[in-house]
């Protein structure tokens, strides 16, 4: 009989293993936290795209509950994103954009083409920021409470449901 | 008429296999449980038949690639009217529907080739094996027809040119490497069904192991000439030189791979000796359900790879199941069935059965930590305890010691004796070969490399220690009864470890030794790397078929010599979709390879150029086929070729 | 399915994944040999974070080909290989660790193997004990001789 259950034992294996895999058939293996959740955001010092001589730091991001976007004009999901973008800045939402490995000259041309959702933009031409912060792509959006501190981040396209069911309820906790 | 139809007659053809798939595991199963002649007689020419079918749905898609028919959205989506034929034809398994067919139309060959080359079986368990790789195929087809029927039409908006295959599988590796590889996949699934049907029929005898091993070496050698190819081909196509990632589908190539290893050394243990009956069955279980597992975590998405699939969750919920049905049905059976006691079959320490199971244990833990790593990022994130990546540096800490102590037991097997031997006997035939490897393999890398390095060392005191027992052996043999009269099985083993030796040189060589220089190039300039001089002394611009191209071309000489050789390599640009891709160019030899590939125009004129110096590479691969051919030769024996359904009952009772 | 492996590669630049194979080739210049060794190696065992399933040494992605200058600035900085692995997980996160790290979560990882090397050593050594006395207990001395002379004739066909 003890011989018997030892022979199971290569079922039950099999068997937590597959509740494993049955699990991973719903989780995305690129879906991740940013590492720096919880944690301030990064300090910097650089010009604003819409102006040069405008000079920004972390204080920029203090005071009020704000979404960080970083975008590129090479980047054509931001392009799309924009419309839902602008339905945030609408509804009140503080927006700061970053402008990723972009020239001034086609970050400002981006703005003028797709509207401008945000209050002011960062401008990070050789991505030294969006390296800070860990961007691997664009479009990349954090959400900053007025602490300075990061709360959540999201990856990729923002689409109107992500709008809706992720974005504002993340942000109406944090205000 | 019947032309246009192609893809309706395949798809019908697969309705049908399917169907005679589920006779071919119904009647003979249900026949072999109660005694019925007439049913179990269903199995060999249901075989014949869905194996025919399968074969004829396989020609149909071919055709319809070859005829270009681009309403049908498999050929659609991975082939181009500019494609030569004989890419057309491999562009067949190079997506997930007809690799998927492939997988099926090899199986059901395997099935063919069970009922054909096994007359000698006695009837009942030819039924059982039959019925059990019949369950198997419903299984598969049912998943081709329901989640990836590759007869599917894009019917009224026909494409009028295809996407073309992906330019990375134009490639003769690509075409002869898939076909291999799924021949051992699928080819352990008769083992499997040997090992189940023996459990149901409660016959695990002697005689058993003599029909399964040949499948099983058979398989294994194709698996192993498999993995080896597609090294191969990475090493050659993807332009950096690399030729093992650990990367999920490699892993997933491995792991039945080193099961079946196991398997194969088992099944001598039992047809031997008696022993390790409930064990073998059970790695021929694993071994298959390896090979299924490895599909199930290529095609459903669950692991972030290199090579995975475009996913789709119906798809990877099917497979899951597909998985969980079979693995867990044969596992309880082998939980329910397996021989209650095993003949308590005497050994010592120092005996071939000892160290056969060290072999296998040994074997079992490399698997289990192959299977660890490749799932554990899937574990921890299921636990929601983060995403980690594990890769190649946790692979190598591990796999490389272990393989080292493997191989120090490995040594001792060909020369050691069933049951036990003397102390005295193993030390006056090992020693000389001991210290001469210890002291060839330690001095090797000072006199080679010029400083001392301790994994070359390990490398090759480890082969050494595999070669010169082996070769000992052999010199007292000829003396005693001579080399003639040796086995074939006995052959086949020597060149299967000589093979392990060989890879583990050219491993240890070509991961310590290799030399890569990254140099910004133009025409007319020259670099020194490793002993050659490489000049660059044109730069051309050229069209292909399907791919613009910038060609450089170097003349290559070995410093001091007076004769000099040509390597052009290319980047190109494939058009259809836009997709870059490096052109290597290799100088290959056995002891050194010469690789040259083309980076990114530096916009000045010169080219970044990769050029790299890799000795021993060849020796990688060169073992691989050993390996396999060692695995052949073993089952090329005499006794199994002799058509005897019992088992010479007098070893058994011996032992 | 080692084959189509590939195939997903299209799917990936449709993503803007951009993952391109044998790119990478960067004319760096190391006046130190170690230097250069330690790059190697810390380019190898960082993984990009945005494609599939590379190394960031051997991937044409932006990121990647940041992560490289970066790894290359803190080694001329003389940073300590450590320093520059957690600078890159402070940013991007453990995924970025092809080596995980020995923590509470890893324990079994790196555990599971070496404590599966102990449990087998104990059981060949159960087994062959409990074999060698079956064996030791049923043969008289003159059958295990014939049995003897049985294998070795056996084994020199």
């Amino acid at each position: 009989m003890k011989r018997r259950l030892i022979l199971l034992v290569p079922l039950l294996g099999f068997l937590v293993l597959s509740i494993f895999l049955y699990r991973g058939l719903s989780l995305d293996p690129a879906q991740r936290d940013s590492a720096l959740l919880a944690r301030d955001f990064p300090a910097f010092e650089a010009s604003t795209l819409e102006d040069p001589e405008r000079r920004v730091d972390r204080s920029l991001l203090e005071g009020q509950v704000t979404l960080v976007n970083v975008w590129g004009e090479w980047c054509p999901t931001c392009k799309q994103e924009m419309p839902q973008l602008l339905d945030l800045a609408e509804r009140g939402i503080r927006l700061v954009g970053i402008d990723y490995k972009d020239t001034r000259e086609q970050g400002l041309e981006f703005l003028e083409e797709f509207g401008n959702p945000f209050e002011v933009n960062i401008f990070d031409p050789e991505g030294e920021l969006g390296f800070e912060l860990g961007v691997y792509g664009a479009p990349e959006t954090f959400l900053v409470d007025r602490d300075g501190i990061i709360r959540y981040h999201h990856t990729g396209y923002i689409t109107p449901q992500d709008v809706r069911e992720v974005i504002l309820p993340e942000v109406q906790k944090w205000q | 008429m019947l032309i246009q139809m192609i893809p309706e007659i395949g798809h019908f053809a697969l309705i049908l296999a399917l169907l005679m798939a589920l006779v071919q595991a119904l009647m003979p199963l249900a026949g072999a449980a109660t005694r019925r002649p007439l049913w179990m007689a269903y199995a060999r020419p249901m075989a014949a038949g869905q194996f025919g079918f399968v074969l004829l749905a396989f020609l149909c898609l071919s055709a319809s690639y070859l005829l270009d028919d681009f309403s049908v959205a498999n050929v659609a989506n991975n082939s181009n009217s500019l494609l030569p034929w004989y890419y057309k034809v491999s562009a067949v398994w190079g997506n997930h529907e007809g690799s998927m067919l492939l997988w099926i139309l090899m199986l059901a060959g395997w099935s063919f080739a069970v009922a054909c080359f096994s007359r000698d079986l006695p009837e009942a368990m030819l039924a059982r094996v039959l019925g059990i790789m019949g369950l198997i195929s419903i299984g598969f087809l049912a998943f081709i027809l329901i989640t990836s029927n590759p007869f599917e039409r894009l019917l009224p908006n026909v494409p009028g040119d295809g996407a073309d295959l992906n330019p990375l599988l134009q490639d003769f590796g690509l075409i002869i490497h898939p076909p291999t590889l799924y021949m051992g996949y699928v080819g352990f699934s008769v083992v499997f069904a040997f090992a189940i049907a023996a459990l149901l029929g409660g016959r695990l005898d002697a005689a058993w192991t003599r029909w399964a091993r040949p499948w099983t070496n058979i398989a294994w050698a194709f698996l192993t000439v498999g993995i080896a190819l597609g090294s191969w081909w990475a090493y050659y196509e993807l332009g950096w030189g690399g030729w093992w990632f650990w990367d999920p589908v490699e892993n997933a190539s491995l792991l039945p791979w080193l099961a079946g290893t196991a398997l194969i050394h088992s099944l001598a243990v039992t047809e031997k000796r008696g022993a390790f009956k409930s064990w073998t069955v059970l790695l021929a279980i694993s071994t298959f359900s390896l090979s299924l597992l490895g599909t199930f975590l290529v095609r459903s998405g669950v692991l972030t790879s290199v090579h995975a699939f475009a996913n789709d969750p119906s798809r990877g919920f099917f497979i899951l199941m597909l998985l969980g049905v079979t693995v867990g049905l044969s596992l309880l059976v082998f939980a329910l069935r397996a021989p209650r006691v095993s003949h308590a079959v005497g050994f010592n320490w120092l005996s071939r059965d000892a160290l056969l199971l060290i072999n296998n244990i040994l074997l079992i833990i490399m698997t289990v930590t192959v299977l660890l790593g490749t799932v554990y990022p899937l574990l921890l994130d299921a636990l929601g305890m983060g995403k980690i990546s594990v890769g190649p540096p946790y692979f190598n800490a591990l796999f490389v010691p272990l393989t080292v102590v493997l191989c120090l037991f490995m040594g001792l097997g060909p020369v050691s004796r069933w049951k036990r031997m003397a102390t005295g006997e193993l030390w006056r035939r090992l020693a000389l070969a001991g210290l001469a490897a210890l002291v060839i393999g330690i001095l090797a890398p000072l006199l080679y490399g010029g400083e001392w390095n301790l994994w070359v060392s390990l490398g090759l005191v480890s082969a050494l220690w595999l070669v010169l027992p082996i070769l000992r052996d052999l010199y007292d043999k000829s003396r005693k009864t001579g080399l003639r009269r040796l086995s074939l099985a006995y052959w086949g083993m020597v060149l299967g470890h000589l093979g392990v030796a060989v890879t583990i040189v050219g491993v240890a060589v070509v991961s310590n030794y290799s030399v890569e220089r990254n140099v910004r190039l133009a025409p007319g300039d020259s670099v020194q790397v490793a002993g050659y001089e490489f000049a660059m002394t044109d730069l051309q611009a050229r069209r292909g078929p399907n791919f613009l191209a910038d060609t450089a071309t170097f003349e290559v000489r070995r410093e001091g010599a007076t004769r000099s050789f040509t390597m052009a390599p290319e980047k190109r640009l494939y058009l259809a979709r836009g997709m870059p891709m490096t052109q290597v160019a290799l100088r290959p030899g056995l002891f050194r390879d010469l690789y040259v590939a083309m980076g990114e125009d530096l916009e000045d004129g010169s080219w970044a150029i990769r050029i790299q110096y890799k000795p021993f590479v060849r020796w990688l691969w060169l073992g691989g086929l050993l390996m396999a051919a060692g695995g052949v030769l073993a089952v090329a024996d005499r006794r199994y070729r002799r058509r005897r359904a019992t088992a010479p009952a007098g070893k058994e009772a011996l032992a | 399915m080692a084959v189509m492996r590939f195939l997903a590669l299209g799917l990936a630049l449709l993503l803007g994944g951009g993952l391109a194979w044998a790119g990478a080739i960067e004319t760096r210049e190391f006046d130190d040999p170690v230097l250069e060794q330690r790059y190697h190696s810390l380019t190898a065992s960082l993984r990009c974070p945005l494609c599939q399933n590379q190394a960031i040494d051997d991937s044409d992605a932006p990121v990647s080909a940041d992560m490289r200058e970066r790894v290359y600035r803190l080694l001329l900085d003389g940073r300590a290989d450590i320093e520059i692995l957690n600078h890159m997980t402070e940013r991007f996160g453990d995924y970025v660790l092809y080596n995980p790290r020995l923590e509470g979560r890893t324990y079994l990882l790196w555990g599971l193997p070496v404590a599966l090397l102990g449990v087998g050593g104990l059981l060949v050594v159960l087994v062959v004990r409990a074999r060698r006395n079956a064996s030791a207990q049923r043969l008289s001395a003159a059958e295990r001789e014939r049995l003897d002379a049985l294998i070795n004739r056996e084994r020199s066909q």
